[in-house]
């Protein structure tokens, strides 16, 4: 218990700090980097034609998906081709066709759901040009989109910000120098950073043994500070590369919790900016604490689930005193993957450091709800979209209830921003539920499910979930590299992160023409503990109402199964 | 349209730049100061043994023999495999298929989940007479998540010392200073499992074997 609550500890002063930094970096005010950094980025703006002006929210869309559709365009080249390409020394084949699709769609939408598996199938030249390469840009378009979204909502007008300057200042700024330094303290715990290709040894018994090498580290601190989770190596950062020590486990998730917790506190300063200075933020405060609030619930859950065991090993009669060893790794133990399964998934990485498919089905029913909500923390920058989504929507309910007309910020919510916003929080469980259903009623579908009974449920539902949400775990059992399973989950990663930013940068566009009208004695308080708690129900009770029915199904069908 | 064809060429150009950064400079320059800083570390922790890569630190690995400490159990069996082993049989199938990573995935409720526990439970009882049942951690038989886990409780090195002791011929008490001289603590009294390292174990067995 006590290394979770120090964890956390450690968590809550360094997001306060990035979070001012990434205010800087947004607002584009001075920071101590500046000296170098300007002279970067000014090379990159020279060279790429960037002229620096600001665009209208329409513009700034256009230009986040057209440099998205470049990049999955030449990547899907590059997979195909990357057998025939240099830095391949352990002679990987070429991607097929549906299972390229699939990837490079995971790695764009920032989703990172792997139907291959890294030591056989991509190349060296592949993990970086195309896999570590998409991290940064993935996370940097999230991230610019939520910039964009945010500056809106405290604005007067819908033309400010472009993409283009956003997108490089926070992968100079933010992205590259972070992972440079996590990438060389991973491998200075073990993590390797090489091109040499793989080794084959002989062990003392006399038998062989292949090692699989590569640029494991440099893809791994990008893979976490990008909240992006896709591995190196098949068993992602379970496997002791990735993950050499119990130290390295906790500097990767600070890393994946550090950017979309910062989100959260550079929205919050963006609110107060123009009357004072200030630590937090008293909205930024509010939505951190609903995130932390609904973040502590899973977190206990799981973790007291997976203490637990699995009775049906009780049963058998040897000892469970460590809890539910079952796909995890002895050097982290229960509470350290119990807390990197929620945190993956709360912060939407998808990253693993034990297999979720072995979880407990309580244990496993908390990453599903956490990619189900999509709004604890959630990946880099859209996460906080998606909670603004709420946000209004509780605005909206609590002043349907006490009779006044709802105003965030000083922009009155009316008819239009609220078909967007109910549609907006209703795709994503339309993805999951709709293409569940397609999965459960076809062969090709049902074929990938690995696990008997309720359990293959949860497989499919938990493959749709990670896919909308673009969070990328998966009950790894699923037999998933088929063409059903591959054009599914892509075309799901696809709608699940291009219709929200569509949608959401459209509500925020729409307010930010708005008149701005001051606070009066009527106006709902959005900044206290009262809305902090009505929030927090607003989003229980919606992901209950849509979900419960799948759940009871799957995980707690299985739940009420081996318990009894 | 003037716009779209603007942002377009901009696209590309960043697309490109962003290929060469990140891509490209990135994981060099991150190799490079790697290599010149933890060389060891970022070639995989390589163990050699009279000038011999017997394995990595970080990995973990099969062993078989009743005189060295057997690991968790693994659905990739550690990447480790014999010659026979990659030998194509009648289908044109290898009982080894190439280095990966993995568990069973297995669920809570899986019956062959079930039927994989028991039959462990006891070929170990066979092959370690004096364990009770009841003694046995679960972390011995359950799969690892990567299938290369080189750790194992403390507690599951302790039940196999009588064994390694009648099989290798060392005193009990000298399997125990070793397993001791292995066993790595909760990284700052919190933070972690106390765990054992089996490769590190077994090398030292080895090599006091060997001087006999």
């Amino acid at each position: 218990m006590w290394q979770i609550a120090l964890v956390i500890g450690i968590y809550l002063p360094i997001v306060i700090v990035a979070g001012h930094y990434l205010y800087h970096v947004t607002m584009q005010q001075k920071t101590w980097i500046d000296p170098v950094m300007n002279r970067i980025d000014h090379v990159i703006y020279n060279v790429c034609g960037i002229k620096q002006g600001n665009m209208t929210g329409k513009q700034y869309l256009l230009a986040l998906i057209l440099s998205n559709a470049i990049m999955v365009f030449i990547g899907y080249i590059i997979l195909r081709i990357q057998s025939a390409l240099f830095l391949n020394p352990n002679d990987v084949g070429n991607m097929e066709a549906t299972l390229s699709f699939n990837t490079i769609i995971s790695f764009m939408t920032n989703t990172n759901l792997q139907h291959y598996s890294g030591e056989s199938g991509l190349t060296y030249l592949g993990q970086m040009l195309v896999i570590t390469f998409m991290m940064f840009t993935s996370a940097a378009t999230g991230y610019a989109a939520c910039m964009a979204f945010c500056r809106r909502l405290v604005a007067n007008t819908d033309t400010l910000g472009n993409f283009f300057v956003d997108f490089v200042r926070v992968t100079t700024r933010v992205l590259i120098p972070i992972s440079f330094i996590v990438a060389l303290f991973l491998v200075s715990q073990g993590s390797p950073q090489t091109f040499h290709a793989n080794e084959t040894i002989q062990t003392i018994e006399g038998n062989m043994q292949d090692i699989a090498l590569g640029p494991v580290a440099s893809l791994e601190s990008i893979k976490h500070v990008g909240t992006n989770g896709g591995g190196f190596n098949g068993a992602n950062s379970s496997t002791p590369f990735e993950n050499p020590t119990v130290i390295t486990n906790i500097v990767e998730m600070l890393s994946m919790m550090l950017l979309p917790g910062a989100s959260v506190v550079t929205f919050g300063l963006m609110v107060v900016n123009r009357r004072k200075k200030a630590l937090f933020g008293k909205q930024g405060f509010v939505i951190f604490a609903a995130m932390s609030i609904l973040f502590l619930i899973g977190l206990t859950t799981c973790y007291l689930a997976e203490r637990a065991g699995n009775p049906i090993i009780d049963e058998l009669g040897i000892t469970q005193d460590l809890g539910s060893m079952e796909g995890k790794e002895m050097r982290f133990g229960v509470p350290q993957s119990a807390l990197f399964t929620v945190v993956t998934t709360a912060f939407t990485t998808g990253t693993v450091n034990n297999m979720h498919d072995t979880l407990t089905p309580i244990g496993g029913i908390v990453p599903l709800f956490n990619m189900m909500l999509n709004v604890v923390f959630g990946g880099k920058g859209v996460g906080l979209m998606n909670m603004m989504m709420y946000v209004m929507l509780t605005i909206f309910i609590a002043c349907l209830m006490i009779g006044r007309s709802p105003q965030f910020l000083g922009k009155k919510i009316e008819e239009k921003e609220m078909k967007l916003i109910a549609l907006c929080i209703l795709i994503h469980p339309a993805i999951i539920l709709g293409f569940s259903a397609l999965a459960a009623s076809t062969v090709a579908g049902v074929q990938g499910i690995t696990n008997p009974g309720s359990h293959g449920l949860s497989q499919v539902l938990y493959e749709y979930a990670s896919s909308s949400a673009n969070n990328g775990s998966g009950f790894e059992g699923l037999s998933d590299n088929s063409t059903f399973w591959n054009v599914t989950t892509g075309l799901a990663m696809f709608f699940g992160r291009y219709l929200s930013i569509i949608i959401q940068l459209a509500i925020a566009s729409l307010l930010a023409k708005k008149v701005w009208h001051s606070e009066s004695v009527g106006t709902l308080k959005t900044d206290n503990a009262m809305f902090t708690f009505l929030l927090v129900s607003i989003v229980l009770m919606i992901g209950a109402l849509t979900f419960l029915p799948a759940l009871a199904l799957g995980p707690i069908t299985e739940h009420l199964q081996i318990r009894s | 349209m003037k716009g779209f064809f603007q942002y377009t060429k901009q696209a590309m150009l960043v697309t490109c730049t962003m290929f060469v950064l990140c891509g490209l400079i990135y994981p060099f320059a991150v190799t490079a100061v790697a290599k010149m800083v933890f060389n060891k570390q970022a070639n995989g922790s390589l163990i050699e043994v009279d000038g011999q890569i017997v394995g990595s630190e970080k990995i973990g690995q099969r062993f078989n023999a009743p005189e060295y400490l057997w690991g968790r159990v693994s659905a990739v069996n550690y990447n480790t495999y014999t010659k026979e082993d990659i030998v194509a049989d009648v289908n044109g199938k290898t009982a080894y298929s190439g280095v990966s990573s993995g568990s069973f995935n297995y669920a809570p409720s899986n019956p062959e989940l079930l039927t994989r526990i028991e039959t462990d439970i006891e070929s170990f009882l066979k092959a370690n007479p004096d364990v009770k049942r009841e003694q046995i951690p679960a972390d011995l038989l359950t799969a690892s998540g990567s299938g290369l886990d080189p750790h194992i409780s403390v507690e599951a090195a302790r039940i196999q010392m009588n064994r390694i002791s009648q099989a290798s011929g060392i005193p009990l008490d000298k399997v125990d200073a070793i397993v001791k001289a292995n066993t790595e603590d909760r990284v700052f009294g919190v933070f972690g499992e106390d765990n054992v390292n089996v490769l590190g174990t077994n090398l030292a067995i080895y090599e006091i074997m060997n001087e006999k």
